[in-house]
């Protein structure tokens, strides 16, 4: 199996290039079959993969399959190969991205049947799935930011897929910018990682990294330019406004890339590189410290969204957020663990509000909905799954993940937890209003919406139902110890944290503490969820139309986003603009051009005052002619 | 020759230089100061005339021929000038009716 | 055939013999002489060693009692600059097939060919001083004749400046030449010479001003986007696709080697020059509405990362920078394609005015999305490799360089800012009403697009052949400088 990794990005990048070649003249049904069998065949050579990972696990190896492709290009004594690394860790990545991606491929045929650019969107897809496969199997920082890079491209694409809508367009840049800035920040890193080790080679960096002192100065700047790259396409302030806008794109998309797959590579690439992190404690304070705080903020903002998607959205950059403070306080399994299952559920919601808005003809504001229960069971049910998995009720998955990573955090530092504990109280609620508003009281929209509310086809239920079944189970595989738990993930993956593990000490909670914490988040959610079930099922309140004047300060602020976009908007967008238009106006024109200009016109000028003495008098010429004979004459005679 | 040698060396060679030159000055008077354009032409010939003669004084007292091949040249040339000045100036006078060398202002900026 | 001096005297005929076709079928007969010396340039890149040797050289006895030569040659620098020429020239005539231009035009066009080709592989000062000047008088035709609006004006002073730099290296080739004791021009005996502190530093001044002008770099950029705005699209595409390398190359087979310590002492101001020139050109080409003008200013961008590049005098900066021109050259030459296309088809290129064309033209979207990408780096494109290199460099040059790279490296950024603002206001959002029947490419604008959109893929993955070129000779040129 390990002589087929190169074909695993190979595949979906065949498929891109099939469908984008036969887009126009093919029918959409051998459109679906390429675009979701190649995903198909990928999954099933990753499970392959995996399998073999697995089996060298259980017999006590590593699990590490190292595959060089071809030499990419060299110059000088740098050396850079396209070449392939998969571990435990990329081998579980594999699973996901293959794995949701063509659930997600698969919903989509029924999501998209009525759009234009069927064709088009399924060759987006698979180029997608070829660059986060790229990502997430490149054995050095470089290959990795192929994908890194490539996956903003095809978000871009995605986002502005409906291009006709000017604002959709717009966020569409947005993002692409957001992580563009992230994206240099990792430039920066691979140049320092180049300079200092030799080599962007995973398996020559770390082992040499790991000489390195604790708090080594190096390390340090490194892992901050790779936090900032993290940032970017993991939607972590400062750069997490462009998510929520990126919900321009179709749902689905939402689902792969902005919350299943793309954003975690931030989480990823950190925990590729756990062993530069961990010998940096200042960045891994940083992170955590962002990592809560963007967790809090982007809860906060959540609460009162009415944008069924921008709910998910912000919910999504929230839990990314836990992911971080996982990261931050060394939890890189929980946090991987996280990522997996928020991959599960995070997907299962985005899918199952994709189902609701095709159910209502394209609406997305909660305010026209309700009452949706007994028109989408289906739907109802499974997303229903995922709320509780999100809002992390025992025993869904989400439970066991996010417990992990504040457990670790409440060890690193109680605060920490607390404010962890306040989000996720935060997250219960949301996440039980959007499900009450959605599906529960009566229905809000017009009766042309009600005339066509209906189930979705079947191509669209089976991913929701495989979801839900992973989101009530993915928890299993890292049962904590303190439930007699087997920790598989955690052995799974101990050979990509080796480094990790040699250096700090183990972790270590009473289980009784841990209980009560895990207690106390559990009745946390239930109760939260027990408060939104009485403001929005009991009293059936409805949130205010926009601009309602009866709106607290706490409000406003959180429907308005903290006015962040504002506040981004004056800070550098417009001076920026304006920056531009002033050095064209002023130092282009007015500056540099006049000059130059200047100095022409001084010659120009010149002549026209030399240019008097040509009176045209002959006399004078004749005069002028003996004055000069004379003139030279008398010079000749004085310097004899 | 001999005899026209004799002839030219029996007059002091500072009377030939004074004597060129004031005929020189004149002739650089008459072009600097007259406006009539064959008046000028005129100056003109008389310059190079009195350089003419100088040269020729100079080979005499030298012995050397190759001042008188320069008159001799400076004769060709001038015959030269005059045909072309002169054609010019009845050109000018044709379209001026007038060979003052103020109407001559046209060639200027 | 492996005599080079036919690659220089193949573009004089075909200057010739187009200069005398009246009929449209011109075009047609540039395009087939353009590939034919395309052609005639494969042995030359077959039968090249990549090592740092001087090869394919030849030299005839010009001005025989000034000791001056006629001396050409082929190494790892000036060959890729050769591909680039030979290689853009036949696209670029295939580009121009919109225009129906006459055979005076390609005569112009195969007379610039010629000179550029001269600069690229003349070994002594002379006939490089013949070629550069040889290049600039039929793209001054060019623009002055076909271009529009204030072309003239414009014209002088993009003449008047460059002419003005080339004068400063003439009066600096003049001295050398004196140095020499009158005897030779040729490159090895000027860069053998051994020259005073005071020399070095003038000499480096006038040659870099001369070079400057013409690549160009802040601040003496100013004829540029004027330039470029108002000439013909073909004329745009020679001058910043070719004829601004020549000041690049110049840079790297000129200056470095003559001066080398007043280089090392005065490098520094130049790579600052090219880094400003990054951030500088990005952020005017921001709120650019004429999409000329801002791919003037991106290109200032563009160049001034190249010019960083060589400045910081590393293996990677200068190969990168040698990447980098023959990146640049397909970049640019694709985006003037792309905005000629657009103006053709709807009369403005005025951004205000356009959008929402990807629905009408959706191949057009594609192959301008990519060489967008391939504009702004995106990994798989050769911008990539180019920018990754020329960052590098920047980053392991001896001068902050760290510093350097972040601000350098913000055209990153700001390329993609400026870049996507020009997609999405000529691709995206909705159509202009007038743009309704506007036709998708097709024929000839469909094969440039997809032999551009091609090599952008092609350089960007497999980047090692062209990098190899020039690896030998770069590794000697840093070890002569050092």
């Amino acid at each position: 199996m390990k002589e087929f990794i190169w074909m695993l990005p190979l595949i979906p990048l065949l498929g891109f290039l099939m469908i984008g070649l036969v887009r126009k003249s093919s029918p959409k049904p051998l459109i679906s079959i390429i675009g979701c069998g190649t995903i198909l065949i990928s999954f099933l050579l990753s499970c392959g993969i995996f399998k073999e990972v697995y089996d060298a696990r259980l017999a006590g190896g590593e699990g590490i399959i190292y595959q060089e492709v071809f030499n990419w290009f060299t110059v000088g004594s740098f050396n850079f190969n396209i070449s392939f690394l998969v571990d435990p860790l990329s081998s579980i990545m594999l699973l996901i991205i293959t794995g949701v991606g063509f659930l997600i491929h698969l919903y989509s045929v029924g999501y998209m049947a009525h759009d234009g650019g069927f064709g088009k969107y399924f060759s987006y897809l698979n180029l997608f799935i070829f660059f986060m496969l790229i990502l997430v199997l490149g054995s050095n920082y470089l290959v990795m930011f192929i994908g890194w890079e490539g996956v903003g491209l095809c978000s871009y694409l995605l986002i502005g897929f409906w291009f006709k809508n000017s604002n959709y367009a717009k966020a569409a840049k947005k993002a692409f910018v957001m992580n563009r800035i992230g994206d240099l920040g990792f430039l920066i890193a691979m140049f320092f990682i180049l300079v200092n080790f030799g080599s962007l080679e995973f398996q020559e960096v770390f082992p040499a990294a790991g000489q390195l002192a604790m708090g080594d100065s190096t390390l340090l700047v490194i892992t901050l330019l790779l936090f900032v790259a993290a940032t970017g396409k993991s939607a972590q302030i400062p750069l997490f406004t462009w998510l929520p806008d990126a919900m321009a794109g179709p749902t689905p998309v939402s689902a792969l890339i902005h919350a299943a797959t793309m954003v975690t590579a931030g989480i990823y690439m950190i925990a590729r590189s756990n062993i530069m992190f961990t010998l940096s404690p200042v960045t891994m304070q940083l992170i955590a410290i962002i990592g809560v705080a963007t967790a809090l903020i982007a809860a906060f903002i959540a609460i009162t969204q009415n944008d069924i998607k921008k709910v998910l959205a912000y919910s999504t950059v929230s839990q990314l957020g836990y992911m971080f403070l996982g990261l931050g306080v060394g939890a890189f399994t929980g946090a991987f663990f996280h990522v997996l299952t928020h991959a599960f559920f995070k997907a299962l919601l985005f899918l199952g509000a994709g189902s609701v808005i095709h159910a209502m003809s394209d609406e997305q504001d909660m305010r026209s909905m309700g009452g949706l229960k007994k028109y989408l069971p289906i739907t109802y049910i499974t997303m229903l799954i995922g709320t509780i998995a999100i809002a992390g009720i025992p025993p869904f998955s989400g439970f066991f993940s996010k417990d992990e990573i504040l457990a670790h955090a409440f060890v690193a530092s109680p605060l920490f937890w607390g404010l962890g504990f306040l989000g996720a109280l935060c997250t219960a609620f949301y996440m039980f209003r959007l499900l009450y508003l959605t599906f529960f009281g009566s229905f809000r929209g017009t009766e042309n919406q009600k005339h066509h509310l209906h189930e979705s086809p079947v191509q669209m239920t089976i991913p929701l139902i495989v979801l839900a079944v992973l989101s009530v189970l993915g928890g299993v595989i890292n049962l904590p110890e303190a439930l007699h738990g087997g920790t598989w993930l955690a052995d799974f993956l101990s050979p990509v944290f080796a480094q990790t593990n040699a250096v700090v000490e183990p972790f270590h909670l009473s289980h009784s503490t841990e209980y009560i914490l895990m207690g106390a988040s559990a009745l946390g959610a239930i109760i939260m969820a027990l408060f939104a079930y009485n403001k929005y099922v009991k009293k059936s309140e409805i949130p205010e139309a926009d601009g309602s004047s009866e709106q607290s300060g706490l409000y406003k602020l959180s429907y308005h986003k903290l006015y962040i976009d504002q506040i981004y908007d004056t800070l550098f967008v417009r001076p920026l603009n304006g920056l531009s238009k002033f050095l064209h106006t002023y130092v282009e024109k007015l500056g540099i051009d006049r000059l130059v200009n200047g100095i022409g016109d001084l010659f120009v000028s010149s002549g026209k005052g030399i240019r008097q003495l040509q009176s045209g008098n002959v006399g004078f010429y004749i005069f002028m002619m003996v004055v000069g004979v004379i003139a030279f004459m008398l010079y000749g005679l004085f310097t004899i | 020759m001999g005899n026209l040698l004799e002839n030219m060396q029996g007059i002091p060679l500072n009377h030939y230089l004074i004597f060129c030159s004031i005929i020189f000055v004149i002739g650089v008077i008459g072009v600097l100061i007259r406006r009539n354009v064959i008046i000028i032409m005129m100056s003109i010939e008389l310059m190079l005339n009195s350089v003419n003669l100088l040269l020729a004084a100079f080979s005499a007292y030298l012995g050397d021929p190759s001042g008188q091949v320069f008159v001799f040249f400076i004769m060709a040339l001038a015959a030269a000038e005059v045909a072309v000045g002169l054609a010019i100036i009845i050109m000018v006078y044709r379209n001026t009716k007038s060979v003052d060398i103020e109407s001559l202002n046209k060639l200027r900026w | 055939m492996d005599n080079l001096i036919i690659l220089l005297l193949l573009p004089v005929i075909s200057a010739i013999i187009l200069a005398f076709i009246k009929t449209s079928s011109a075009k047609w007969a540039a395009l087939v002489l353009s590939l034919i010396q395309l052609g005639l340039t494969i042995p030359f890149i077959c039968h090249f060693v990549p090592d740092a040797s001087v090869q394919f050289a030849a030299s005839w006895d010009w001005i025989n009692s000034l000791g001056i030569q006629f001396q050409i040659g082929l190494d790892g620098i000036s060959l890729p600059m050769l591909i680039l020429t030979n290689g853009l020239i036949p696209l670029i005539i295939l580009a121009s097939f919109g225009h129906d231009q006459k055979g005076g035009f390609y005569g112009l066009v195969s007379f610039m060919q010629a000179g550029l080709v001269l600069v690229f592989i003349s070994l002594d000062a002379f006939s490089f001083y013949v070629g550069w000047e040889a290049a600039l008088i039929p793209i001054y035709f060019i623009c002055a004749l076909w271009g529009d609006g204030d072309r003239i004006k414009v014209n002088l002073k993009f003449f008047v400046y460059t002419f003005f730099g080339s004068l400063l290296m003439l009066i600096a080739i003049i001295y050398l030449y004196q140095q020499t004791g009158g005897r030779a021009m040729s490159w090895t005996a000027l860069t053998g010479l051994e020259l005073t502190e005071g020399a070095q530093n003038w000499v480096f001044w006038a040659f870099f001003i001369a070079f400057a002008i013409k690549i160009p770099l802040f601040p003496l950029h100013s004829w540029q986007p004027d330039t470029y705005t108002h000439a013909p699209s073909t004329g745009t595409m020679l001058l910043s696709g070719i004829m601004l390398k020549m000041g690049l190359f110049g840079l790297l087979r000129w200056l470095l080697p003559l001066t080398p310590e007043a280089v090392m002492q005065y490098g520094n101001i130049a790579l600052i020059m090219g880094i400003i020139g990054v951030v500088y050109g990005s952020i005017i080409a921001f709120k650019m509405k004429d999409a000329k003008r801002l791919i003037a200013y991106s290109s200032i961008a563009h160049v001034g990362l190249i010019a960083a590049g060589i400045f910081s005098f590393t293996q990677e900066g200068i190969q990168g920078a040698i990447l980098q021109m023959i990146n640049h050259g397909i970049s640019v030459v694709g985006l003037f394609f792309v905005i000629d296309i657009i103006q053709r088809r709807t009369g403005t290129r005025d951004l205000s005015d356009l959008g929402g064309l990807a629905s009408n033209m959706p191949i057009l979207a594609i192959a301008f999305l990519i060489i967008i990408m391939g504009a702004v780096g995106l990994p798989l494109t050769n911008g990539f490799i180019g920018e990754f290199l020329l960052l590098k460099g920047i980053f392991g040059s001896a001068w902050n360089g760290v510093w350097f790279a972040v601000i350098g490296g913000t055209t990153l950024i700001f390329g993609a800012v400026y870049m996507l603002r020009f997609y999405q206001k000529t691709m995206l959002g909705p159509i202009n009403d007038g743009h309704m029947s506007v036709k998708d490419v097709s024929g000839y604008e469909v094969l440039v697009l997809s032999i551009l959109v091609i090599l952008i893929i092609l350089i960007g993955v497999l980047p090692n052949g062209l990098l190899h070129l020039s690896e030998a000779s770069v590794t000697q040129l840093l070890e002569n400088i050092k």
